[in-house]
């Protein structure tokens, strides 16, 4: 209340996890997770087409590198990156390449992008694999290429890619590896199915990335109401013998998997504004993630699959689905017993952070960690929006500790100095405030708006200050122009002198000859 | 065959609170204070309670109207409602209707709609109320009536509504005859002729710890005040900083001189203290919005209140010491903005 | 009533100097009012405001020989920033020095391009890359929509397009406005 602990000596970040802390604000939410947690997860059929977005991760659209009518196996690359902050994208399975067309994307603005559609032959065969047999001898950077061209992004869903995030995070020296298995946004459970069904192989996939990034201990964070994972995980931990991997338990308070609130959970640490938990000495990464990097490592398997919740009212047998990226979300929903009656809408994502989708034909891609539908009285009824109260209940629960009710106030009038200086960039999106809030005001749906306008207003000031020096530096070369002329001009002025002179003379005498004439009339 | 669906923005689930909600909870837990009053005092404040409603849900329509707003919306938001009836308990029972007409006037119209409407207000709109109507009408604001066991000229239901119709008492008795002090104000007129307290601590005015009736009602807001703070409808830095900063400043004063000044159990126990503690300094909308800034806030009225209350020139000064923390609202929120993750 | 005068003065005296000492102390150094009105305006340097680009248009503005509502690239909040800065109150974009637009970038058609020179000339970023006799093409990245190599080309091969905004700089848009407010 008065004060709070400022960012610790490296110490704390070192003794990550002996200790578990609190972050500010959060919510108490109801998990709707058990119903999707019934059954193991289930392998889904392949669909008639797979519609493979050249966009799944932050950063520029891949190229495709496939035609129409190309075969491909599966595994083989279809998209390869052009700029150095994309990653690569890979076939799903075996099959034909019927198109390259514009096809919704999952996006959260609702717009479509290169899709690659793959016509499945059935076979579902595996291109030449080559394994990294002896990981544990290799040099980093042969892991770190392997993860590049697996094409693996960060499947917590922020999807960034995973090589330039640990290559980035190496070059600062980490010391711990975090692994993020505390799903807290509710109704989603692929990552505790993944670590109750494959805790070896995200075990494995900790120590490969220990390798790659150096670190010296890893901890792998799981919510205090993921009782089996807790056994398999220790269980599996044991089996590799690994003494430095620890699982610890952390508190089931929304949004404790957030990358910066779990790290203030585990170390009691702050990461730096504008910074990243490289600066602590820390990588996090989400367990399926490291999944994804083991099979990558080991099996040589880029990454075409994963799996998704499909879960709410509005599924008649929500369960967790292993599926092929591109896969149509309808066939999902299919296959998770259809839609139940009243099912009005569909969010990729979970309730808080998620958003929806106008048509299920949108596919599966490496960001999809749920599918989620609601009925009508899951969802808020389209009432007005009444203007701000100032109650405090939004700043009360911001885990990043912000004024949402300023910052509203600040982007509705344009006020984007005020704005930033109140810590707009530092907005999670997490959807705490907008759950709070009595007055229903779609305050998130403003921070990211306001948080693209400062990105704009950021970008037009740097184009304004390089055209301004483009501007000043023509100037200056047209001024040395002119006055290189009117030196060269001086100087044959002078070059010429003499003979202007003789000019003068030969016209004086002309004139004199003229007037004679003239007075001699 | 693709399926479409309707969009609508996160979080994707059922409504947690609204704003009519907890003005409801305001009501309900105001609830036993009001059954309190009518025990001590008679129907008097319920019909205050009526009329200030009827006037306010009335100006605020009209004003919404005037601006162009939406009025089915607004008025279901329950805020005038609570604004009404925060005025009225401030207000005598036998007040005539046109304390409530102007008082509700000045603060929907006036302190509320011309500021922008809900959460445009500047000042505590059911305070303006009060302080317009006190400085406008200053006797019938401080004709006050004795409790019901002590009353000589008690006046009934029906004689109290046309007595409230009136403007006046019914049956010629004229006001000296069914007001009466209240402890404040007989603290108030023993320091102004430089009696000890003790002097008129006997007075009829007066019941075991405070003023008599007054507070059994202060001890039934502080119920409601607690039940508010349970449901988390407001929290909990006004009201403690309220209170204790009360006790403190009371402690030091009475300590010093207990003759000329009321112990602190008579200083919380009587007029607005509590139920500005938790239902007027609490306004979010014109209060301060950090932590910290709200303990400030709190300690600024509870302390602005006790120097009127002996310094000043009224007997009871809640409603100006949260108009004046008003005013300084702005300043303390800038000072006590939290610090933001990862900053400093 | 002597001593009332004498009392208020003496008060008002000891005030000002207060604040005297106040304004050195507190003094907070800013940048001359001419680069942070420069810094506000576009860098379009495309002339419409009467001035040869956006530097003499702020020296004029901070001379206060010119009004701040000659700049169509800034637009409505150019000049709203430009009056916060000033302390004046902001006026409506004078029609005479042109409309507010859409940021546009040239784009030359290569196929009817002579290879002149005179855009290339008359950029006031030197956007356009090129030789005399051989092609000229815009830098789409460094070009800023000034329009001032339309008129100097023969063969009206330049065209305005609307900028391009990339894939990856996609911004969220604005919500719709609240239904109550």
């Amino acid at each position: 209340m008065f004060g709070r602990p400022k960012t610790a000596p490296m110490d704390a970040a070192r003794a990550a996890g002996t200790r578990l802390h609190r972050f500010d604000g959060g919510l108490r939410l109801r998990h709707h997770k058990k119903m999707s947690c019934e059954v193991p997860v289930q392998r889904a059929a392949l669909p008639q087409r797979l519609y493979v977005p050249l966009l799944q991760h932050t950063g520029r659209a891949a190229e495709a590198s496939v035609v129409t009518g190309q075969r491909v196996l599966k595994g083989d690359p279809i998209g390869c990156f052009r700029h150095l902050g994309s990653g690569c994208v890979h076939a799903p399975t075996s099959g034909t390449v019927s198109a390259v067309v514009k096809h919704p994307i999952s996006h959260p603005s609702g717009r479509e992008g290169l899709c690659i559609v793959i016509r499945p032959d059935g076979l579902d065969q595996w291109r030449q694999r080559q394994p990294i047999e002896h990981w544990a001898e290799a040099a980093p950077e042969t892991l770190l290429e392997r993860i590049r061209d697996s094409g693996i992004v960060g499947l917590g869903g922020a999807v960034f890619p995973t090589a330039f995030k640990v290559r980035d995070a190496s070059q600062r020296g980490i010391h711990t590896l975090i692994l993020n298995g505390s799903e807290c946004e509710p109704y989603i459970s692929c990552d505790e199915m993944l670590m109750r069904e494959q805790p070896d192989a995200i075990v494995l996939g900790a120590r490969i990335l220990q390798r790659a990034v150096g670190a010296q201990r890893t901890v792998i964070a799981i919510e205090d109401q993921m009782g089996a994972v807790n056994q398999a995980l220790g269980d599996a931990v044991r089996r590799a013998g690994a003494g430095n991997i620890d699982v610890v338990k952390v508190t089931t308070l929304y949004p404790e998997g957030g990358e910066k609130q779990l790290i203030q959970v585990l170390t009691g640490l702050e990461v730096p504004a504008g910074g990243r938990p490289a600066d602590l000495g820390l990588l996090c990464q989400n367990v399926a993630t490291a999944t994804a990097v083991a099979r990558a490592v080991t099996e040589d398997k880029p990454l075409v699959e994963r799996i998704v919740t499909v879960t709410g009212n509005g599924v008649r047998r929500p369960r967790n689905l292993l599926a092929a990226i591109g896969t149509p979300i309808a066939d999902l929903v299919e296959l998770a017993g259809g839609y139940a009656p009243h099912a009005a809408r569909l969010v990729l994502g979970g309730p808080m952070m998620g958003f929806p989708l106008a048509s299920d034909a949108n596919p599966v891609t490496k960001a999809a960690n749920c599918v989620l539908v609601l009925t009508e009285q899951d969802i808020r009824p389209p009432q007005p929006e009444l203007p701000c109260i100032r109650c405090g209940e939004c700043a009360r629960v911001c885990p990043a500790r912000l004024l949402p009710q300023q910052l509203n106030r600040f982007i509705r009038s344009g006020n984007w100095e005020a704005s930033e200086d109140h810590g707009l960039e530092d907005c999670i999106e997490c959807g705490c405030c907008d759950f709070a809030c009595p007055s229903h005001i779609p305050l998130v749906e403003w921070f990211r708006f306001g948080k693209s306008q400062l990105r704009s207003r950021a970008e037009d000031r740097r184009r304004a200050d390089l055209a301004r020096d483009r501007f000043e530096a023509r100037g200056t070369r047209l001024e040395r122009i002119k006055a290189e002329r009117k030196r060269r001009i001086a100087e044959k002025k002078r070059a010429l002198g003499d003979q202007r002179t003789m000019k003068d003379r030969i016209a004086a005498s002309v004139e004199r000859a003229r007037q004679r004439k003239e007075s001699a009339e | 065959m693709s399926r479409h669906f309707d969009t609508g923005a996160a979080p994707h689930f059922p409504p947690h609170a609204t704003v009519g909600g907890v003005m409801r909870q305001v009501l309900y837990a105001l609830a036993p204070g009001i059954a309190a009053h009518v025990w001590f005092f008679g129907t008097g404040v319920l019909f205050q309670i009526l009329l200030a409603t009827l006037f306010a849900l009335g100006f605020e329509a009209l004003a919404l109207k005037a601006r162009g707003r939406p009025v089915g919306v607004f008025l279901r938001d329950y805020s005038a409602v609570v604004t009404a009836v925060l005025f009225a308990l401030c207000v005598p029972p036998l007040a005539p209707w046109w304390i409530a007409f102007t008082g509700m006037l000045f603060a929907i119209v006036f302190a509320k709609h011309l500021y922008g409407g809900l959460g445009g207000n500047l000042f505590n709109p059911a305070m303006v109320a009060y302080v317009v109507a006190l400085v406008s009408f200053p006797q019938a604001m401080t004709a006050w009536i004795p409790t019901t066991d002590v009353a000589v000229h008690g006046l009934g239901p029906l004689d109290t509504l046309l007595t409230i119709l009136g403007g006046r008492p019914v049956n010629d008795l004229g006001w000296d005859a069914v007001t009466g002090a209240t402890a404040l104000d007989a603290i108030r007129t023993a320091a102004a002729s430089g009696q000890p307290i003790d002097a008129v601590r006997e007075s009829s005015a007066f019941g075991q710890l405070a003023g008599r009736g007054w507070e059994w009602i202060a001890g039934w807001y502080l119920l409601g005040g607690a039940w508010l703070l349970y449901r988390r409808i407001i929290s909990w830095q006004v009201p403690v900083a309220v209170i204790v900063t009360a006790l403190l400043f009371s402690s030091i004063t009475w300590l010093a001189d207990p003759a000329t000044f009321p112990s602190p159990v008579v200083d919380l126990l009587s007029g607005a203290l509590v139920l500005g503690a938790f239902f007027i300094a609490t306004d979010p909308v014109s209060g301060c919005t950090s932590d910290r800034g709200r303990l400030v806030f709190g300690a600024g009225v509870a302390i602005l209140t006790l120097v009127i209350r002996r310094w000043g020139g009224y007997p009871d000064g809640v409603a100006f010491a949260v108009l004046l923390m008003n005013m300084a609202a702005p300043l303390i929120d800038r000072y006590t903005r939290p610090r933001i993750y990862g900053h400093g | 009533m002597l001593a009332a005068v004498f009392s208020i003065a003496a008060i008002g005296i000891l005030f000002g100097l207060g604040l005297g000492w106040a304004a050195r102390r507190f003094r907070v150094e800013s940048d001359p009012v001419i680069d942070r009105i420069d810094a506000i305006l576009p860098q379009t340097q495309c002339g419409q405001c009467n001035y040869p680009g956006c530097r003499p248009y702020a020296e004029a503005i901070a001379t206060g020989e010119a009004p701040i509502n000659q700049c169509p690239p800034g637009g409505e909040a150019g000049i709203k920033a430009l009056a916060d800065l000033l302390g004046v109150d902001p006026l409506p974009l004078n029609p005479e020095n042109g409309a507010e637009a859409l940021p546009t970038v040239a784009v030359i058609d290569e196929a009817t391009c002579i290879g002149c020179t005179l855009c290339i000339q008359a950029c006031p970023v030197d956007a356009i890359v090129g030789a005399p006799k051989l092609m000229h093409t815009v830098i789409a990245a460094e070009c800023t929509g000034c329009d001032l190599c339309l008129p100097p080309c023969p063969v009206d091969c330049i065209e305005m397009v609307p900028r391009p905004v990339p894939e990856e700089q996609w911004s969220w848009p604005e919500p719709a406005a609240a239904g109550g407010r």
